[in-house]
């Protein structure tokens, strides 16, 4: 078996009622595990792109991206690992910060070009983009001040160049 | 789809119950099968006056759908079935997951609640397109009357083309009543769904070397090749570079039963010698097959001496799916095997078929030649009589593996069977529809005591419409497919398996029902044959039968076992011959 790996799999589909839950009844059926699923209007009104994080061998991810094709209302499907590309999720997370830490987690947040979008007492809502290296490497900075909620978009991505 | 391609058929306002007459037209519908009720009385209101489409009033919907089925696997034309909302559409379910895995071309209608009362609960509502989403190959909701002309002709197309299959069209109540201008489509046109019909040229070159360095080269064949008419071709192509054939069930009759190629059906209930040269075979050539767990056994020690693994298939998510194929040819069977028997060079594999004939004499299929009323008997004698020019429907047990060892079949769907799904009920009324479809053969059903009583009250709708198919009920009084499997694995502990209405260690001592009062109450025929000499002809009495069903109660040998077997999870030579 080849090893797991993390894939970006981008569909365009017409944007019709039941399209979503066509995809997502493919990959709950088949057993495949969505990381996260973003949808939205393209530049053309009647076509939408979902963009899906699946985990998977090389296997699963052929199948994936076959099984996807297969359905009529999906017009095309990209992997974008064999694609130089950008890739963006945006997280808004709520930690608890008080006068003591407050500064040192703004100055946290200032590296990595977070912004604070809510200040209380007790808490910091902040928000912050970018790919998966980055997040994860702010999300663990931030986890000894106790984060109580998190909330990411889910990955999109676009080609680089023409 | 582009205005050019409209051709405005007619400038009057149509109902969309019209539309939906006058487009079955345009298809050249001939029949259709199906059950009236409140959210689908508009299209009945027209079909009433419709005189060239007959209508066949099933007595369930799940028969109405594998009558649909039947017809399709017969003819190789689009089936047509029809359902009201909520129960009539859910009963329609198991006859289109049915042909959905037979990838058999249906197309379903059912109706819906009005819909402004989509989503409400409404009486007799269901979710029809949500439930049949993974069973069909598409399926649409059509909200607006001007969609329905199109939403139908892209149906019939979905379902023939490509890698055929069932689509659904859901239509509410009044949609159906909704006018608007009937328009037809010259051709039609879905950027986002292009079957590959040609092979790849450098794929089919690299399978054309593989075939002519090959030694011990097997075709492992599909329903695929039914479905693509490509079963002369195959013989073409097998006669040429001399490779022998095995099929799947789904395959039964596409390659000649005599021809010392033929090596009969792979898998749990194959032959030895197929199953033997699958496993010996240094290149594997399948064709319109997806390498189902009842034909590979265990994955990991299957074709174990196989340097090549080719598979040619519309579908590419067949392929490589269950075994990797490291030459994958994506393209329609039959076209893909013209290129191939151009350019292959003309072989003898003599070594190869002399092995295989080996082991055809050593592990012959075979049964107990004795007095007892033995199943395998009974279809061999069906095949004598018929000389293998019925259609032969089954039902799913052991008389279905016994109907595909014993039975021969003289060309392409003449042999009709639920492959992928299995489903008990299938054989009756796919039967009544194959005869529908093509009226000038005899067809016959292989059914079992369980299976058969699954749909058994389309004995009314065969007599009301004076349909004649021959139903030979295979009876052990068990669920006999099940007895075995509990008998070789479970001990012989026969949880609720038994059929009868109490044991007394006696033959047959309580069958219930009596099917032969049931056939007269129903006013078809009905025989019982409990003895070997009354074989024969009870059989022929029942051919001389035309306008009416027979059904024939055989009481075989009731623990009798399908073998060869191959357990389930063990490799395809690991095979049981007989009870040891
Ligand atoms: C709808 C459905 N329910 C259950 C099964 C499981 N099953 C497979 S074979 C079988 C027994 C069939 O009995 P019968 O029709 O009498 O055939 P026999 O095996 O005795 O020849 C059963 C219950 C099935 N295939 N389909
Ligand atoms: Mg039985």
């Amino acid at each position: 078996m080849t090893e797991i790996k993390r894939h970006i799999i981008s569909a365009l589909v017409y944007n019709k009622p039941g399209v979503l839950a066509r995809i997502s009844t493919l990959f709950a059926a088949r057993g495949y595990n969505i990381d996260s699923l973003a949808v939205g209007e393209t530049e053309n009104p009647e076509v939408s792109r979902m963009t899906i994080v699946v985990r998977g061998d090389e296997k699963i991810l052929e199948q994936v991206e076959k099984q996807l094709n297969k359905l009529i209302d999906v017009i095309k499907v990209y992997e974008f690992s064999k694609v130089d590309h950008i890739e963006r999720d945006l997280v808004l997370i709520k930690i608890n910060a008080n006068n003591k830490n407050r500064a040192e987690i703004i100055e946290i947040a200032e590296i990595f070009r977070a912004k604070i979008v809510d200040v209380s007492h007790q808490t910091l809502v902040l928000e912050i983009t970018g790919d998966e290296d980055k997040l994860t490497a702010f999300i663990n900075l931030v986890k000894p001040y106790g984060i109580k909620e998190l909330i990411r978009t889910g990955v999109i991505a676009i080609s680089r160049g023409g | 789809m582009s205005t050019e391609n409209k051709i405005n058929v007619s400038s009057q306002e149509k109902t969309g119950a019209e539309i939906l007459v006058e487009s079955l037209r345009k298809e050249n519908v001939e029949i259709m099968f199906g059950i009236p009720g409140g959210a689908v009385l508009p299209i009945f209101d027209k079909l009433y006056d419709c005189k060239d489409i007959r209508f066949i009033l099933t007595r369930h919907e799940q028969a109405a759908a594998h009558m649909a089925d039947g017809y399709a696997r017969a003819t190789g034309k689009v089936g047509v079935c029809i359902a009201t909302s909520g129960p009539g559409a859910t009963n329609l379910t198991t006859g289109i997951a049915t042909a959905y895995m037979d990838s058999i071309p249906i197309v379903a209608f059912t109706g819906q609640v009005a819909t402004h009362l989509i989503g409400n609960d409404a009486f007799q509502e269901a979710d029809t397109t949500g439930i049949t989403r993974p069973i069909t190959k598409h399926n649409f909701l059509v909200k607006n009357v001007t969609e329905l002309s199109t939403v139908i002709q892209q149906a019939f197309y979905i379902a023939s083309t490509g890698r055929p299959g069932p689509v659904l069209i859901d239509l509410p109540v009044d949609v159906q009543r909704a006018k608007t201008n009937f328009v037809w489509h010259k051709n039609v046109d879905l950027p986002s769904y292009k079957p590959t019909y040609k092979g790849h040229p450098l794929q089919i070159k690299k399978l054309v070397d593989a075939i002519n360095s090959a030694k011990q080269p097997i075709l492992y064949v599909g329903g695929g090749v039914i479905t693509s008419n490509a079963c002369d071709v195959l013989k073409e192509l097998a006669e040429k570079v001399h490779i022998p054939v095995t099929t799947t069930l789904m395959a039964i009759g596409s390659f000649p039963p005599e021809h010392e190629l033929n090596l009969g059906m792979l898998g749990m209930h194959g032959t030895v010698y197929a199953n033997l040269a699958m496993q010996n075979a240094d290149l594997i050539i399948a064709v319109g097959a997806r390498f189902d767990d009842r034909c590979t056994g265990k994955l990991a020690a299957f074709a174990p001496k196989a340097k090549h693994i080719a598979h040619i298939d519309i579908d590419p998510t067949s392929i490589s799916k269950n075994v990797v194929a490291d030459i994958p040819v994506v393209g329609d069977c039959k076209l893909v095997l013209q290129d191939i028997l151009k350019l292959v060079q003309p072989k003898k594999h003599t070594d190869w078929i002399k092995q295989i004939n080996k082991w055809k004499q050593e592990n012959p299929l075979t049964y107990k030649k004795d007095n007892k009323l033995r199943p395998q008997y009974i279809i061999e004698e069906i095949n004598n009589l018929t000389k293998g020019n019925a259609i032969v429907v089954t039902e799913v047990g052991q008389h279905q593996m016994w109907a595909a060892q014993y039975y021969k079949p003289k060309g392409p769907r003449k042999f009709l069977s639920s492959g992928g799904l299995g489903t008990m009920g299938f054989g009756f009324p796919a039967a009544i529809g194959a005869k529908l479809g093509k009226p000038e053969e005899t067809v016959i059903v292989i059914a079992g005591d369980g299976s058969f009583q699954m749909n058994i009250q389309e004995l009314a709708t065969a007599v009301v419409n004076r349909i004649n198919v021959i139903v030979c009920i295979i009876n052990n009084g068990y669920l006999g497919m099940v007895r075995q499997w509990q008998e070789l694995f479970y001990n012989k502990r026969y949880s609720q398996s038994y059929l009868c209405s109490k044991k007394f260690g006696k033959l047959h001592c309580e069958p219930v029902p009596d099917f032969v009062e049931v056939a007269k109450g129903y006013k078809a025929e009905g025989y019982r044959v409990t003895k070997k000499e009354d074989v024969v002809p009870t059989l022929k009495k029942a051919f001389r039968v035309k306008d009416k069903p027979v059904v024939i109660d055989f009481w075989i040998e009731e623990e009798e076992n399908v073998f060869p077997m191959v357990p389930a999870g063990a490799a395809l030579d690991e095979i049981i011959t007989s009870l040891a």
